[in-house]
Parts: C-alpha cells; structure tokens; sequence
C-alpha cells in the first residue's frame, strides 16, 4: 500500500503540479505564438520577473505587519500578474512593434525576444543576485498530510498548501480563459486574429488591442505560474529557464494558437516527466515474495534519471515534430 | 457632380513598391449600383479593390466615398465609414464557427446586431442551418457566403468583393450572382472584380474594363457586352 | 576598390584597439585574446553561413561547441590503464552489444505490418518493445557507468593527436547538426530555434552528470596541445604558434567559403535565399541544401570549439553556458554583418576584445558605484556586488543584439547583395 501512496504523491501530484505550471506558461506562449507569429523565448523570464514583483509585495505586506489565512505571496498575485502585464505589454511596445512595423521575418522576431531574454535576466540578477529566496516570510507553509486508512499503509498522501492553490488557480483559469475566447467579443476577436491576421483587418478588428490582450493574458498567467511555483518551492533567478523547453513543448504538442491544446500540452509533458523519472520498480515491492528465482529482482526501473528530466520534453517535442507538426490539437499549419 | 457617387476614384496609380500596377484607373459608382471590373489577366482588377480599400499605397489620384476622401484610409478606418471588402481567398475565420464569422464582420458596431444575424440567414439560408459549424468544413460555394455575410454584417453602404466566384461550380456561380443582386436590392452598392465577365456585365449597372493598370472602356453593362470592340477582345467574341 | 573601403577602415580601426591593448596589457595576455578571439571566429563562420546564407535561426552553437571539445578531450587526452585494465571495456562492449541487438529487435518489431496483427495491438507491442528494450540498454549502460566512475573515476582518452580531435569534434558536431536538421528544417523556423535550444541543453546536461565519460564537474586537464605548450617554450612563443595555427583556419576558411559562394552552388544558395518558391520551382532542392549548410555551419561551431578547449587546456563541461555564449555570438555575426564572412571575422574578433574588456571594466563600474553610493548614502552593498556586476554583461548583450536588430539590421559590413546580377 505504501508503494501505492508513493506513486500518487510521486506520479500524480507531482505531475498535476508541474502539469498546471507548464499549461499556464503554454497558454502565453501559444496565444503569442498564434497572433504575434513568434516563439517568445523570453516568456520564461516573464514568469521569474512576475514572481520577483510577487517577492516584493509579499515582502512589503509583511514588514507593514499583514496576515492572512493563505500565503501572502497568492494574496499579492494579481498585483504581480497586473504588474507582469505592464512590462509585457512595455516589451512589445520597446523592442517587438517597431520591428513588427518594418514587416521584419518572425525569425527576427525570436532573435529579439532572447535578446530580452537576456536583458530581463541580467536585471533580474543585478538587483536580486543569484540566490534562492523564499516566499514564506514569517509564515509557514501548510503541509497536508492525508492518511490512507487500508491495509497497513504507514505513508501518508502529502499536499503543499500551494500545491492545492496552483491546481484550483489553473483549474479556475481554464474555465475563465473558455468563456473569454468563445462568449465575448474580445475573446472571438483574438481567435480571429490568430486564425486570420488580413481578414480580421479588413474586418475592422482592432488588431492593436488584441495585441495587447494578448500580452496581458500571457504576462498575468506567465508571473501566476512563476509565483505559485516559487511558493511552493523557492525563487531563483534562473527558475525560468528550465521552465522553457517544456513550455515551448506542451504548446506545440497541443497544437500553435490553441490554448486548451496548451493546457493539455502541459499536463502531457507533466505527467510524462513523472512517468519518466518514477522508478517502477518499487510497485514491484509487494511482490517480491513471489518473484521468480530465475530472475533477478529489479531495483530500479526508470526511464529517465532525474538529471536529465529535461530531455523528457525534447523528446516529446521531436516526436511531434516527426509525426505530426500541427499538434494533436490540430494547430496551424506553418 | 462628385457628391452623388457612392465611390469615385480618380486616376489612381500605385502598386506594391515596385513598378505601378495601375496607371491611371478611373472607378465611380453611384448609390444602389452594382458595379463590375473586368479585363484579362494582370490588368490589375484586384489591385484596383485592394486600392480602394487602403490596402495598397496609393501613389496618384484620389478616393473618394460619399464625397469624404478616404485616399490611402486603412481598412480599420473604412469599415466604420461602412465599406467591407471580401477578399479573393482565404475569406474566412476557418477555425471560427459560421455565427462566429458574421459576428466577426459586426465587430465594429456596438449595437445590437441580433436583427443583421437573422438578416443574413434569411439572404443566405444554407447558413442557417450550419451557424455552428466552423467555417473551414463548408464547401466552397457556402464559405462564399459566408464571406459575403461577414462583410454584410458591418452595415456597409458599399461592398467589394473580389472574384466572389473563382473556383465554384456553375450552380453556385449563379446563386452567388443571385444574392448580389439581392444585396443590391437591399441598398447596398457592389463593386466586384469578375472573370466570367459576359455573365456579370449582364446585371452590371457599370462595367469597367481594364487592361494593363488603365480603363480600357467604361460603360452601362448592356453597352459593353453589346459593343463589338470589348466582346472581340475582351469577352472571348 | 571602392567597395572595399568600408573593409578596410573596419579591419584598420580594429588593428589600432588591438594595439592599444598590446601596449596596455602586454604580449601574453594580448594573445591570449587574440587566439580565443580566431577560436571564436571559426564559430562565427558557421554561424554566418547558416544564418546569413540560409537563414537558419541555432540557439543551440554552444551545444556544438561544447561537443566538439569533449571529442577532443576524449580522442587526444592520455589514456587511463586503470578504466583498461578493470572490466570497464568489456561491459561497455557489452553495452554496445546489447545496443545493437535492440536495433535488431526493433526493426524487426516495427516490420510487424507484414504478419497481419491490427494496427492498435502492433502499436502497443511496439511501445512495449521499445520501453523494454530502452530499460534493458540503459539498465547496462548505468551499471557500468557506476563501475568505471568506482573502479578508475573515467574512461580517459585516447591518447591520439589533438588535430584527430579537432576533426573528430567537427564531425561529431556535424553528425549532430545533421539530426537535428533532418528534422527540423522541413518546419518554420521557430521550431529549429526551439530544438536547437533543446539539443544545447541536453548536451550540456549530458556531458555534464557522465561523469565516466568526462569527469563532470571534475573537469579534465591539461589537454595536449598542437603546437608546443608554455611549459616547453613559455607563454608567448606557445600561444604566438597556436594563433598561427587558428589564424590559419580562419583565413582557409574564410577562402573556402568565398570560392564556394561563388561557384555554382554558393550561387545556388543564393538563389534559395532570394526567392526559395521560385528555386525550388527551378528544381533545386531546397531542404538538401539547407541541410548541407546546416551540417557545414555545425563542422566549423565543432572544429572551433575543440580549438577553444584546446587552447583552455582544461575541460569543464559546467563552463558552457548555453544561451549567454550562444548570443554572443550572434552578436558577432550580427553585428558584424550577416552573411558577409569578413564581417563574421571582423564581428567575432571585434565582439570578443569588447567582452574580454567589459569584465573589468563592470567590476570598476561597480566598484566606483559602491565607493560612492557608500560615501553619499551610506549605502550598503549586497556581498555579491562582484558577480551581479558580471551579470550586467548579459544584459548589454541582449540589448546590443535586439538595438542591432532595430537600428542597423545589415550589420558593420553589410553583405554586397546581388553585385554579380549588376
């Protein structure tokens, strides 16, 4: 049994977790790749420096002597989602319209956004250095501890208090971002955007603001996810970047310029990681009394050892590259 | 004079930064007409709808709508003054419901468009049946429509359309000619490039053909099929 | 020679900083940078033809760098008799065989097609037999890792010449470059930006965490030189002969890829970069060429980052920082001018004495910053000041690369476009 509640804690909240951290990244990623046409490699960076304006409120918050129920850091993450937003939309205005006007290629695009990739990291290590920082100031982390009553289990199913914040937040964020796209006005406008940039102009849609929607969904949920998953573990400055491998991943698994493709992008290459770096063998363990002799019993069967869980998605992603480079969700075809 | 056309344009000359497509191409159109462009191939028909929808930079000459002159106006400036343009290809949000797509086209207006729904369906009932089906599975001839409706969806007082019947099938061909006379009827001004021209000059209230950036002959439809120089060159005898 | 011009106040200007750094700082130290800076030159080539040429968008350079210095490490460092005479050989054979008898299984499992089962049941035999076969390799191959890293901490090198190393570095780089492209290049380009980026991380993490391979963060030195070391014949005179050496790279190929670009097949790529409709409507296969340029663009990035560790004499896989590196040599390239070689070279040596000085010069800055925000405002600075200086560095190079991008898109030398259509 104990095996069990050590493959769930492993495999299925580990994988939920990262799951949701990855969908939100990709939501960004996908929504900016469909309608601005380039791969952000800079939104990893969002996601720290959105967690570093988290950091700060959180820290203000707690020297001006404020408590609350839940974290302080997911009390002051709509300031940070709001502040994220700001840049992003400061960003495009900088450094990604005035080439977008020349008519630049989309390569261009790209080479752009890891210029301030580099940019936004060199500030976030000049003003906050290169060491881990945590959220919890003054606080506690709640940790859950739900026994499992059969059989002889001894372990206990274990939970973060912002494991369960992370996992309502993207569940809350899926539901908003399906009533946004398909009911409201700006929603569809996005989506005929993506579909179509030259119809949606002689349509008459502002393509300005759906720019700037998009760059407001994509930095909020970008600086949500960098600071959900810094309080559940901690902040460092180059938290992101690992972050940005999978997220181009599980947004091209799901499919460019489709959000919910993205949200189950994410959880594939999620659940994939956890699969990967699980070691298997101990759900062998029961049965070892009645393992046969002739072999020998295994200790260790993973597929993947935890240092090189990176390659997990760039696995995932070569091989939709070969077999099907729209996605499963059936993106656009480049 | 000017004040009475719909759309007037006047010895326009630009092209796509390189050498000038057009050279010197007169439109006019009045209220309630349909006017149809046509001429062989690389006359510059396209180009001329895509001028007068900003599309393309206008070197010389000028635009006028309504007597305003919307020379060089980009499209999200002339849909509000209640142009639509339904380009040649790719003229619909595929991944886009059909309701989708016409709700697209009465982006601009902040009013109740439920009456301009119910509207379209009744100009173009095989739409009805399929509003929420996405764009991109109909056939050809209903993506047409679909294209139409969106354009029709922003109250336009003109509509251009570009080869609303490239690729269709007779059938359909004579449907879609069928609705614009319709929207004609309904007070809507047209203006379209067309390649089975004998077919459209024949409900064409003007025709202009073109040949290489320039008007060629400018005429009620009926005069030009009747004339003996354009049906020699121009409509295949 | 008019057109030349520009050239040469560019490549004069140059030679005058270098001057100035010769008299500042001295002979060692000037070509020590010289000699990185021609390492890096190497790397720019293959940059530019990949990029200027083909339009080909690799984060990944220093992936390829990195690689080509471990083949180099691995092929010419002295031999370890403690990995050859445990049983370390053997249960690598063993894993080899092992690996080979897989492919055999699984060609045969996925010609499964001609016994008639259905679709789905082949499907999930297949993943069965792959998963299956894939723990059985790698179950080995952990096994004997763990043992050599016990018994004689790596397997060592070769102890055969170092330029066997370099070829072997570029070929490796290229055979890489080769996968990477058969797959990717077919895509939009954002998707080799990606898996190039993938392909660079995976490398360093792998070259990284094998310790039996290549001592990890042990590093490996000191790898043998081409040409005398300074122990044989002191600092100067060594590095004097191992620039002449990279210099002499530089300028081979640097003439090969002008001879090249003018031959029909330069004219050819040329031609794909124009108008790659219109070639490939003439016949010309696209995707062949750009792959050929990808692979060629990888030889160069191999062969120049084994002179780069090379030189370094020390391996030190946690040294690559894929993604600041990588973009330093874009900097190069674009700045520079892209798809112009000689603004490729004037780039990289250009780029590099700039980045060579900044790390003093942020360390001044910073140090005058402190000083003063300390006697004005009694302002204390954080401990680590020194190393959040360095970071400061990243930061000009993303805002060089994207003003560069923005304001002068051809670069210090632009690329002569169609002088031979006039």
């Amino acid at each position: 049994m104990d095996e069990l509640i050590f493959f769930i804690n492993k495999v299925l909240i580990n994988g939920t977790v990262i799951g949701s951290i990855y969908a939100l990244g990709a939501v960004g990623v996908t929504l900016i790749f469909g309608i601005l046409r380039f791969a952000h490699f800079a939104h990893g960076d969002l996601m720290t420096v959105g967690a570093m304006f988290a950091l700060i409120v959180t820290a203000l918050a707690a020297s001006a002597g404020f408590t609350a129920p839940v974290p302080m850091g997911f009390i002051v993450m709509p300031v940070a989602m709001a502040a994220t937003a700001v840049l992003a939309i400061g960003l495009d205005h900088v450094f990604y319209k005035p080439l977008r006007d020349k008519g630049t290629r989309p390569v261009v695009m790209v080479m752009a956004s890891i210029g301030v990739t580099l940019m936004l990291q060199g500030v976030v290590r000049l003003f906050a250095g290169t060491q881990s920082r945590s959220f919890y100031i003054g606080e506690q982390k709640d940790i859950f501890r739900i026994a499992v009553p059969i059989g002889d289990a001894r372990r206990t199913i274990t939970i973060t208090e912002p494991q369960i914040l992370l996992i309502v937040f993207t569940a809350i964020v899926v539901v908003a971002l399906h009533y946004f796209l398909t009911r409201t006005r700006r929603g569809k406008a996005m989506r005929a955007v993506s579909d179509n940039p030259d119809l949606a102009r002689v349509s008459g849609i502002d393509t300005q603001m759906v720019v700037r929607t998009t760059w407001i969904i994509g930095g909020g949920l970008a600086a949500a996810a960098g600071t959900l998953l810094s309080l559940d573990v901690v902040l460092k400055p180059d938290l992101s970047f690992n972050l940005l491998l999978p997220i181009f991943a599980a947004a091209i698994v799901g499919g460019i310029g489709q959000p919910f493709g993205a949200i189950a992008g994410g959880f594939i290459v999620g659940f994939a990681e956890t699969v990967s770096i699980f070691n298997w063998a101990l759900l062998l363990r029961p049965f070892r009394d009645i393992w046969p002799e002739a072999i020998e019993f295994p200790t260790r069967i993973a597929f993947v050892p935890t240092e090189y869980k990176l390659a997990v998605p760039f696995f995932i992603l070569i091989a939709v590259l070969i077999w099907r480079p729209t996605g499963i969700f059936k993106g656009r075809q480049f | 004079m000017s004040g009475d056309y719909l759309i007037e344009a006047k010895g326009l000359f630009g092209g796509y930064g390189g050498a000038d497509i057009l050279r010197g191409v007169d439109i006019a159109i009045r209220r309630d007409q349909i006017g149809v462009i046509v001429g062989p191939n690389g006359a510059g028909k396209s180009t001329t709808l895509k001028a007068l929808f900003g599309l393309l930079t206008v070197r010389e000459g000028t635009v006028q709508l309504n007597g305003t002159d919307i020379t060089n106006a980009p499209p999200e400036k002339l849909v509000p003054l209640g142009m639509a343009y339904v380009p040649q290809e790719l003229n619909v949000f595929g991944t886009l419901t059909v309701e989708e797509n016409l709700e697209m086209g009465a982006y601009v207006r902040r009013d109740d468009f439920r009456d301009s729904l119910d509207h379209i369906y009744t100009i173009f009932p095989p739409l009805a049946d399929k509003k929420d089906q996405a764009a991109g599975e109909l056939s050809g001839g209903q993506r047409q429509m679909v294209a139409m409706g969106r354009a029709l969806m922003s109250e336009p007082s003109l509509i251009l359309l570009d080869e609303p019947t490239a690729g269709l099938s007779p059938l359909y061909m004579d449907q879609i000619f069928d609705r614009v006379v319709a929207i004609r009827k309904n007070g809507v001004g047209v203006l379209m490039v067309e390649q089975n021209a004998k077919q459209a000059l024949a409900f064409a209230d003007v025709g202009f053909v073109l040949a290489q950036g320039d008007n060629r002959f400018t005429d009620t439809g009926a005069a030009l099929i009747a004339d003996p120089d354009v049906a020699k060159s121009f409509l295949g005898g | 020679m008019a057109e030349y011009r520009r050239d040469f106040i560019a490549f004069g200007l140059l030679a005058l900083l270098y001057l100035v750094i010769f008299t500042t700082f001295g002979t060692a130290y000037t070509t020590r940078m010289v000699v990185e800076a021609t390492c890096y030159a190497l790397i720019a080539l293959g940059l530019t033809i990949q990029w200027g040429y083909a339009g080909l968008f690799n984060v990944g350079i220093m992936g390829l760098v990195a690689i080509g210095g471990f083949a180099t490490m691995l092929i010419s460092y002295d031999t370890n008799p403690a990995f050859w005479e445990s049983d370390g050989p053997a249960m690598l054979a063993g894993v080899f065989f092992r690996l080979l008898a897989s492919i055999v299984i699984l060609v045969g499992v996925f010609n499964l097609h001609r016994t008639g089962l259905s679709k789905r049941l082949r499907t999930i035999i297949q993943l069965i037999v792959l998963a299956a076969c894939y723990l059985w390799v790698t179950g080995a191959l952990d096994e004997t890792a763990t043992y050599i890293e016990r018994e004689a901490g790596f397997i060592g090198g070769l102890n055969m010449p170092v330029l066997v190393g370099w070829a072997a570095g570029a070929v490796v780089a290229g055979a890489i470059a080769y996968v990477i492209g058969r797959i990717c290049l077919g895509l939009r380009s954002d998707y080799l930006a990606i898996a190039t980026l993938g392909i660079a991380e995976i490398i360093k993490h792998f070259l990284k965490n094998a310790d039996w391979l290549t001592r990890g963060t042990l590093t490996v030195s000191p790898i043998e030189w081409p040409v005398p070391t300074p122990n044989e014949i002191g600092f100067v005179a060594a590095r004097a002969s191992y620039l002449s050496l990279t210099a002499i790279l530089v300028v081979i190929t640097y003439l090969l890829l002008e001879r090249a670009l003018n031959a029909p097949w330069g004219r050819m790529i040329k031609a794909i970069r124009e108008n790659e409709i219109a070639a490939s409507a003439m016949g010309k296969d696209v995707e062949r060429r750009r792959l050929e340029i990808f692979v060629f663009g990888a030889l160069l990035m191999g062969l120049g980052g084994a002179a780069l560790v090379t030189f370094a004499r020390i391996f030190d896989p946690s040294g690559f920082l894929p993604l600041n590196h990588t973009f330093l040599i874009w900097v190069m390239v674009i700045l520079g001018g892209s798809g112009n070689n000689r603004g490729a070279i004037f780039g990289a040596l250009f780029v590099y004495l700039i980045w060579t000085l900044s790390e003093p010069a942020a360390l001044y800055l910073f140090g005058l910053a402190e000083s003063l925000g300390t006697a004005l405002f009694n302002w204390q600075a954080p401990d680590d000041l020194d190393s959040r200086a360095l970071q400061m560095r990243v930061f000009v190079i993303g805002l060089t690369i994207t003003l560069v991008l923005r304001f002068a898109p051809d670069g210090v030398l632009p690329e002569r476009l169609g002088q031979d259509d006039k």
